[in-house]
């Protein structure tokens, strides 16, 4: 039995004086594809955001890899897609400088050499995107973009990859793209957790969901079954043809 | 090129060449954060350095150095732990380090507002083979960091939370970006003044964004920017008699106002040109899925 690839265990955590984690515990073991469900302010994003050392932890426990968060360094192994608007600077760049700064931590002291400079090409190819290199990120559409972030963390070639909503304001096209380039990972041994708002087309890659509330863990197992993607916790769509809420969370 | 006869304007001339190359290098990770008013934070601050030159009778440059490197780690630590209310804190910091600097000039013996005046707006030809040595000195650090670590700084500047995943030490670069934009600053000081120092941090790196589609062509174009702009408003202050402080800022927002003038035909025929390579609209977007998916046709 390998240790996880991540480990929480009630784990707390505020944001300013509100608790937004209320003692969360959610592991996932070497090639599993987790999703992390919920409607929007149950701390899914929080939750993801204290793995990677973002938000801090008022209590508990986080574990990337065996090894306890505050003393794990060996982040080449993790690749971090944040949630798409975080990464827009004030400075035109291009495809491939974003993707290069994923590279980073393989690369001494922040020089690039032949072989990064080959990983870049090569997640740029992943994504689709290896004909845009050389264009501002600026200029790219919001699923375009999606790519460009996914690639920048495949760069450093990761066992494990968290993404937060990276299906959020992507058109099909992307998403299509998205979801292929993920289930190469996954079939390559990749371990994945993914904060997503509904299952849709990522659904048949997923083996266990974990859906929080308020944030508290409401339920860890098979992602929520054949009631189709509309019956997600934070779902009020109303529907003409069914019941008005049919949710988890209802 | 009478003018390179002069020692004062040697010494004018390098200083205002080290301005050009370190204000534009640092300002253009300040305004990748969103932060292109630091500069104009840390010159406030500067000021109580001034002053506690003239009071102390020691070199105000070097005291300039070290209260705003104290003032930029102080932003910078205000930035991260005190998220509600760290405008209000920013502010006092600003107006209690000019109100700092007025204070203790007077305190000074002899000394008197008008002594501020020249930093606060530049003096370049009262600048002095111990500031020449010192604005090297200063501009070196400036340029090792700004070059030698810009990928990391381009990272962190760019999204802060995955240059925390990359295990880069986001906290030190941040300090770091501060010391160096506050080092920077105080080269500026004696060229165009504190009050418009950060100006030629962020108007070269805007005015080269216009035409620019990459950080790296940013970088350059804006430091071209700063040091043509930095070299002809000085030579023109030589010639005219205008103050070389606000000669070179106007010359930078002229460099702005035209390379803005140039940028608009350049990109219409940039798009021109694409269309005429491929007239089927968007074909590198549409392609991707209908030649590996059997999705058939995709909106973009």
């Amino acid at each position: 039995m390998t240790e996880p690839v991540i480990s929480l265990r009630g784990v707390t955590a505020e944001l300013g004086s509100r608790p937004v984690l209320r003692g969360i515990d959610l592991t996932v073991a070497r090639g599993e594809v987790v999703a992390l469900l919920g409607a929007n302010g149950s701390g899914k994003s929080t939750a993801v955001r204290t793995i990677i050392g973002q938000v801090p932890v008022s209590a508990g426990e986080i574990e990337l890899f065996g090894t306890p968060r505050r003393r794990f360094r060996d982040w080449a192994r993790v690749g971090y897609v944040p949630q798409r608007t975080t990464a827009a600077g004030g400075v035109p760049a291009t495809v491939t400088e974003i993707v290069s700064s994923g590279r980073l931590s393989r690369a001494r002291f922040g020089v690039l050499g032949k072989a990064d400079r080959a990983a870049v090409r090569g997640a740029l190819e992943l994504v689709g995107m290896a004909d845009r290199a050389k264009d501002s990120v600026n200029a790219l559409s919001g699923g375009q973009h999606q790519r460009v972030l996914i690639a920048r963390a495949l760069a450093a070639e990761p066992q494990l990859l968290i993404m937060d909503e990276p299906m959020a304001g992507v058109d099909l096209a992307s998403q299509e793209v998205l979801a292929r380039t993920l289930r190469e990972q996954v079939a390559a041994g990749a371990t994945v957790l993914l904060v997503l708002h509904e299952l849709g087309p990522l659904e048949p890659l997923i083996d266990r969901a974990v859906v929080l509330r308020d944030g508290c863990v409401l339920h860890d197992g098979p992602p929520p079954p054949a009631l189709g993607q509309h019956a997600l916790p934070g779902h009020d769509h109303v529907h003409p043809h069914g019941p008005t809420r049919s949710g988890l969370l209802s | 090129m009478d003018f390179l006869d002069y020692a004062f304007m040697q010494r004018a001339l390098l200083a205002a060449v080290l301005v050009g190359i370190t204000a534009p290098a640092i300002g253009i990770y300040l305004v990748q954060r969103r932060q292109a008013l630091m500069g104009d934070g840390i010159g406030h601050v500067a000021m109580t350095g001034v002053g506690l030159g003239f009071l102390l009778s020691a070199s105000p440059v070097w005291m300039a150095t070290l209260t705003s490197v104290v003032g930029a780690i102080l932003m910078e630590l205000i930035r991260w732990y005190g998220r509600t209310r760290g405008d209000i804190a920013l502010a006092m910091l600003f107006y209690g380090g000019m109100a700092g600097g007025v204070m203790f000039i007077n305190l000074a013996p002899g000394g008197s507002n008008a002594n501020l005046t020249s930093y606060l707006f530049g003096s370049l030809s009262t600048v002095s083979q111990s500031d020449v040595t010192a604005i090297c000195l200063l501009a070196g650090f400036v340029v090792l960091v700004t070059l030698g670590l810009r990928r990391q700084l381009f990272a962190v500047s760019q999204d802060e939370e995955f240059a925390r995943v990359t295990g880069l030490p986001v906290r030190a670069l941040n300090l770091l970006t501060a010391v160096t934009a506050a080092v920077t600053v105080t080269v500026a000081m004696r060229v165009v003044g504190l009050l418009l120092v950060s100006a030629l941090m962020v108007v070269p790196v805007a005015a080269a964004q216009q035409l620019s589609r990459s950080f790296a062509a940013t970088f350059a174009v804006a430091v071209a920017i700063g040091v043509s702009v930095t070299l002809g408003g000085t030579i023109t202050s030589y010639y005219q008699d205008v103050p070389p402080g606000a000669t070179i800022v106007l010359l930078t927002i002229a460099a702005f106002l035209l390379l803005t003038a140039l940028a608009a035909p350049l990109a219409r025929r940039r798009a021109r040109a694409a269309a005429a390579a491929g007239p089927a609209g968007d074909p590198v977007e549409c392609a991707i899925p209908a030649s590996r998916e059997a999705g058939g046709k995709v909106g973009v």
